[in-house]
């Protein structure tokens, strides 16, 4: 079975997920994405001109914030031309196919699509019908994918810890609906991270979680003890529908992370969220504003990790 | 017409021949096996040279889509990949839209197929009004418009009293109930075997326990009500083991297996190959292994094509919202002869498992070539190799995770009534 997203160069043709990505592949973007530290930050130099003429739609089945905005500030420190599409408001509503908004966008010669679907997978679908010339990036997929979060979650454990291969990373939450921690566990193993560990209440993990090579615990105390990062996730509160959990006030008893459950963790331990936080369920706000916490320089490392993935895809690195 | 089938390697599963044999064909039935009867003049022959000469294969699960989803396949589409496939007999599950809950239906489906002189189909009568799990249908009025048995097919039925009640009723009639076990609350929004691969890719998963606490639920009222119990499809290693034993028990109980089942698993599903996406999913290596132990053992009766054509649309969507479903009629054969092969068995068991025992679970004298039996027939190269490609189809359905794969044994002729009604040329 090929992978999808290396063409036969095994080169980065597209972006879809960090599974079965070579360590070079990844390591290759968090270098070019360092290179772009001083003007994904706007300092010196506003602009570079490496995607001058291309054309990069932002394709959103989902809504977002936070993401799309950095895609399109990437794009535009590359001097690409940005189309933002909220597609959840216009032709899915009317009944069009994923496949035909796609066509669509493909005859106004789009030469990338930065892609958000609600659905596992629906990304694969695109980037297996799109023509070869064109790039496709998962900016998250139903449970599955979040790979430019996990690659920013990288960049950003590098920049503090610097090695990967002496690292015990908790992930803390609901593993189970989340495609950041998907992403984030094969990003982690696969650059030699030894100890990835998974805390959550059984209702929050995926049933075979341990064959992605992760620990699992259930316990707070227990899993954050000497960890060097905690990367929490987002809760969403349809949890508490289904039967999955009992209370958010129960949920941040036990699961949310507070300066007495942070203490057990390593002295220079670094706390990470990809947002956007929910205050008082899954993190309080002492430990989301305290010295710890590094979840403002993940939206700014956020800027030149994706500057570093569409310039990849561009060949253009 | 006389016909004389001559050079052929026959392989009966009920008479037990596995050899050269002749077969003589007079007035669509068998007239004879090995040497001609008394005053025989053949008016067709078939030269069945390196062909395997076998009863035509029944099929337990074809979904011919009429009435109501004509716009994925018709009657005549899938007659056509019937006879293509060897089918000369089916059987076909209620959901058609309207469900097969009239005798009007089913009366008309019949006549319909009739019409088309192909493979015989046998409507499977729903269990309850619209599949809706409420009311009971008109059981006997059913089976007299040409109902075999009663079937939820893939609609829920959550309540156990209507449940028990239905099987009650049938059994009164001495109906036959199939149904295919999954409990609808652990089964919900689930589109994939919950393992490995459902983890991997983030898919909601469907449990194994959806399949064995609804399956420990029949097997309860099977007992309580005596109903003859068709298993269908059945999917897991602890579903196998739980039919097993209550067949030990001594449980009238048959069960079936898709031919996908029995060959593919969850990591089939690759990159989110929506051909791959099945009812029930397909689910670890372990309980594949366990499907052939029980093929083995007799556990599991028969394989079933469980033939769903779906159309191209609905299957170019992301995975979890794309249609279940994968076309079989034509892979049956082939499918069938490599389980025997995998588990070195003679072709004769293989083909027991699509002829003589699907025939005893229908209640039909069928599936074998007595003399004196109606001469359904299919003439097969057990040899030949060939590409499973979309052109290569006849079914209106096109996909199957089994496309771009070889498969070994082909259909050469078929004959429904002493009738061929298809044929291919060698090489094709």
């Amino acid at each position: 079975m090929n992978n999808p997203q290396l063409n036969k160069h095994g080169e980065l043709q597209h972006l879809l997920s960090t599974e079965g990505l070579p360590a070079p592949i990844l390591r290759g973007i968090l270098d070019t994405a360092a290179s772009f530290m001083s003007v994904a930050e706007g300092r010196d130099i506003k602009k570079l001109p490496l995607l001058h003429g291309k054309s990069i739609f932002n394709i959103f089945f989902e809504n977002s914030t936070r993401t799309r905005t950095t895609f399109e500030i990437a794009a535009k420190r590359l001097s690409a031309d940005v189309v933002n599409l909220n597609i959840g408001s216009s032709s899915a509503s009317k009944g069009e196919t994923l496949l035909d908004t796609v066509d669509n966008l493909c005859a106004m010669h789009a030469d990338m699509f930065v892609v958000r679907h609600s659905q596992s997978g629906a990304v694969h679908l695109i980037a297996k019908h799109v023509a070869p010339e064109i790039h496709v990036i998962n900016a998250g997929d139903g449970r599955h994918a979040h790979p430019t979060q996990a690659l920013l979650d990288m960049f950003t454990i590098r920049h503090y810890k610097k090695e990967f291969h002496n690292l015990r990373v908790a992930i803390v939450g609901d593993i189970l609906h989340s495609r950041v921690a998907r992403s984030q566990i094969h990003a982690l193993t696969t650059l030699g991270v030894p100890e990835v560990r998974v805390i959550a209440p059984k209702t929050l993990l995926p049933s075979c979680v341990d064959k992605l090579g992760v620990q699992v615990y259930h316990d707070m105390a227990q899993g954050l003890r000497d960890v060097d990062v905690v990367m929490m996730l987002r809760l969403q509160n349809e949890r508490m529908q289904g039967a999955v959990l009992p209370s958010a006030q129960e949920y941040f008893k036990y699961y949310g992370l507070t300066q007495e459950k942070l203490v057990l963790a390593k002295t220079d331990a670094i706390v990470m969220h990809p947002g956007p936080m929910n205050r008082g369920v899954e993190i309080d706000s002492s430990v989301a504003d305290g010295t710890q916490s590094v979840i403002l320089p993940q939206v700014t490392f956020g800027i030149a990790v994706r500057m570093a993935v569409m310039s990849t895809l561009a060949g253009v690195g | 017409m006389n016909i004389q089938i001559i050079n052929g390697h026959l392989i009966d599963p009920k008479n037990q021949i596995d050899g050269l044999r002749d077969l003589f064909i007079v007035a669509g039935k068998v007239a004879a096996v090995g040497s001609a009867p008394a005053g025989f003049v053949a008016q067709q022959v078939i030269d069945a040279t390196g062909l395997v000469v076998a009863p035509g294969l029944i099929d337990l699960s074809a979904r011919l889509r009429e009435p109501g989803y004509e716009y994925k396949a018709t009657l005549e589409s899938e007659m056509d990949a019937a006879v293509a496939g060897g089918i000369t007999t089916l059987a076909c599950p209620p959901d058609t839209d309207p469900p097969l809950d009239e005798p009007g239906l089913v009366e008309m489906l019949k006549y319909r197929a009739r019409e088309l002189h192909k493979a015989r189909v046998y409507p499977i009568g729903a269990l309850t009004y619209g599949l809706k799990g409420a009311e009971l249908t008109e059981m006997a009025e059913l089976a007299d418009a040409g109902c075999i048995a009663f079937s939820q097919a893939d609609a829920a039925l959550t309540d156990t009293r209507v449940l028990m009640r239905a099987m009650q009723y049938a059994a009164t009639f001495g109906f036959s109930v199939w149904l295919r076990p999954q409990d609808s609350f652990l089964a919900r929004d689930g589109v994939a075997h919950d393992g490995e691969v459902a983890t991997r890719l983030g898919l909601p998963a469907i449990p194994v326990c959806a399949e064995t606490i609804a399956l420990s639920t029949m097997l309860q009222l099977a007992r309580e009500t005596g109903v003859r119990l068709h298993i269908c499809r059945i999917s897991s290693a602890e579903g196998v083991a739980l039919v097993r034993a209550a067949k030990q028990q001594g449980l009238t109980l048959t069960c079936d297996a898709s031919a996908n089942h029995v060959h593919l698993t969850e990591m089939d599903i690759g990159f989110f190959d929506a051909n791959c996406h099945l009812v029930p999913p397909l689910r670890s290596q372990r309980d594949r292994d366990a499907l052939h132990a029980g093929l083995l053992d007799g556990s599991i009766d028969a394989i079933c094509s469980d033939h769903t054509p779906v159309d191209e649309d609905a299957k170019q969507l992301p995975f979890a919202e794309a249609e279940a479903g994968a076309t079989g009629l034509e892979l049956l054969l082939p499918l069938a002869l490599k389980w025997a092969r995998q588990s070195r068995r003679a072709l004769a068991e293989g083909l027991a498992k699509i002829t003589l025992q699907p025939a005893r679970i229908l209640g039909l004298d069928a599936g074998h070539l007595s003399v004196g039996a109606v001469a359904d027939v299919c003439v097969f190269d057990p040899e030949v190799y060939w590409k499973v490609e979309p052109a290569a189809l006849k079914s209106q359905g096109k996909n199957t995770p089994f496309i771009g794969m070889e498969l070994q044994g082909r259909v050469r002729y078929t004959l429904v009534d002493g009738q061929l009604v298809y044929q291919s040329k060698a090489g094709q």
